[in-house]
């Protein structure tokens, strides 16, 4: 019988108490357990980044970390990106305008990662933004309409903070 | 790619961390988890036990003493980049954990971490080596200190007994306005090295170097000084010249060839980053 805790932490603003397997990554227990599939898992060894959270604000990777690791921390996950049902959170906008997807396999690790990026610098540049996202493959899409989308987003966020 | 069944501790001091290593058979410590985590996901480890030291308080600390800048060993990498005391008074350190992963990664990973995975190649691993670096550590009889030169002890093996814990590390700070160059040749940016070279360099009024380290990581198992080019550099003015015909005495240095670069590749690089990473110092002596 797997060894198992019981955790408490907070995702997207919600509390939650489970028992989690030890030997689990937080990546999968959000996604078996809690049912936030939108946290994608590529390589589970801390190359591609999908799997990319927050964690108290800080972006990592779920899968290099276990589940009962986060207890008494705060997850938030793609799906607390958006601030309603109907509506999309600016980054997001951003990036259906510019075809900043296109299997979306990657997409969740790489708005965890810009959110985080974002807030500490809201007027990057496109070599930074690079930087920033070298730790988020994506296999399709093309980083160029990524690119454009976080610098589309940093300029909608600078203007939603100023309006 | 699931980690194996394990126990998992998580210790709340030092001294209970160091009586469970001593009490369990076949643990491995867990600090940032960068290195582990995939490691137990790929099931290259199976340990029966993991235990956790992120729940340990006081060993996470960034602070200028007696001349040095002393980290504990779980401090985040993410806090050392952000450290305004790091930049302006260890800035060799700054440089080079901009080139340590990337940012979700340095957001969990911290120094202790990464120095007894010991990667050859790691940047913080030659940074260690390039300042002098102490590493303190923690066994059941207490806490000893040791040179970071004698920390590796083989090939990503650190000189740790089983019941030790690195706690802390003192990297002595050089004077102010001298030179640093923290440069590396990577496929990718936040990979791993394939050849780093750190250089130090400090200077008198009148231009002739009083004091160097230069340091090549990525050629063998762990980081080498290349005491050759201190030696050929200290009590001269630097020039381009002089910097360059120092650095061929690299040329000649142990190097491994594997999948990345044949030996000869990285005994190149190794000329090529010395010598622009010597540049790049001394062109920053203030």
């Amino acid at each position: 019988m797997a060894e198992t805790r019981k955790i408490a932490l907070t995702v997207n603003g919600r509390r939650r108490e489970a028992e989690a397997e030890t030997r689990h990554t937080l990546a999968d227990f959000l996604r078996q357990q809690l049912g936030l599939t939108g946290t994608h898992l590529g390589c589970e060894h801390g190359v591609c980044g999908a799997c990319t959270v927050l964690l108290d604000g800080r972006s990592v990777r779920s899968c290099l970390m276990l589940a009962v690791q986060a207890s008494g921390h705060a997850i938030t996950t793609v799906e607390g990106v958006a601030p309603g049902k109907t509506e999309l959170h600016p980054l997001q906008e951003a990036f259906r305008d510019n075809h900043g997807l296109q299997c979306g396999f990657c997409t969740p690790g790489i708005l965890m990662t810009l959110l985080e990026f974002l807030r500490e610098h809201p007027d990057p540049t496109e070599e930074e933004v690079r930087i920033a996202l070298s730790g988020n493959l994506c296999r399709c899409t093309g980083y160029q309409g990524i690119v454009a989308a976080a610098l589309d987003a940093a300029r909608r966020l600078r203007g939603a903070k100023r309006g | 790619m699931k980690p194996p069944p394990f126990s998992y501790h998580d210790p709340r001091t030092v001294a209970d961390a160091v009586a469970l290593l001593g009490r369990l058979e076949n643990a491995k410590l867990l600090a940032g988890g960068q290195s582990l985590m995939p490691m137990l996901n790929m099931r290259f480890v199976q340990p029966d036990h993991v235990i956790d030291l992120n729940g340990i308080e006081g060993l996470s600390y960034l602070r200028e003493g007696g001349n040095a800048l002393e980290i504990g060993a779980m401090t985040r990498q993410r806090d050392i980049e952000h450290s305004d005391l790091v930049r302006t008074r260890c800035p060799l350190m700054h440089e080079a954990i901009l080139q340590v992963g990337h940012r979700q990664t340095r957001n969990r990973g911290t120094l202790g971490g990464s120095l007894c995975q010991l990667d050859p190649a790691a940047e913080l691993v030659a940074v260690a080596a390039a300042l002098d670096g102490t590493v303190g550590i923690t066994g059941p009889k207490g806490r000893r200190e040791l040179p970071f030169a004698e920390f590796p002890a083989g090939y990503m093996t650190p000189a740790l007994e089983p019941d030790e814990v690195l706690t802390d590390v003192r990297f002595p700070l050089w004077a102010k306005g001298h030179g640093h160059a923290f440069v590396e040749f990577s496929r990718r940016h936040g990979d791993f090295a394939v050849v780093s070279a750190a250089a130090l360099l400090e200077a008198d009024r009148a231009g002739s170097i009083t004091r160097a380290s230069v340091t090549v990581a990525g050629t063998g198992p762990a980081p080498v000084r290349a005491r050759e080019v201190e030696r050929a550099l200290v009590g001269s003015r630097a020039s381009d010249e002089l910097i360059r015909d120092a650095c061929e005495s690299l040329r000649a240095i142990d190097a491994v060839g594997d999948v990345h670069a044949p030996a000869a590749y990285r005994q190149q690089l190794a000329v090529v980053l010395a010598r622009r990473a010597l540049k790049t110092a001394h062109s920053r002596i203030t």
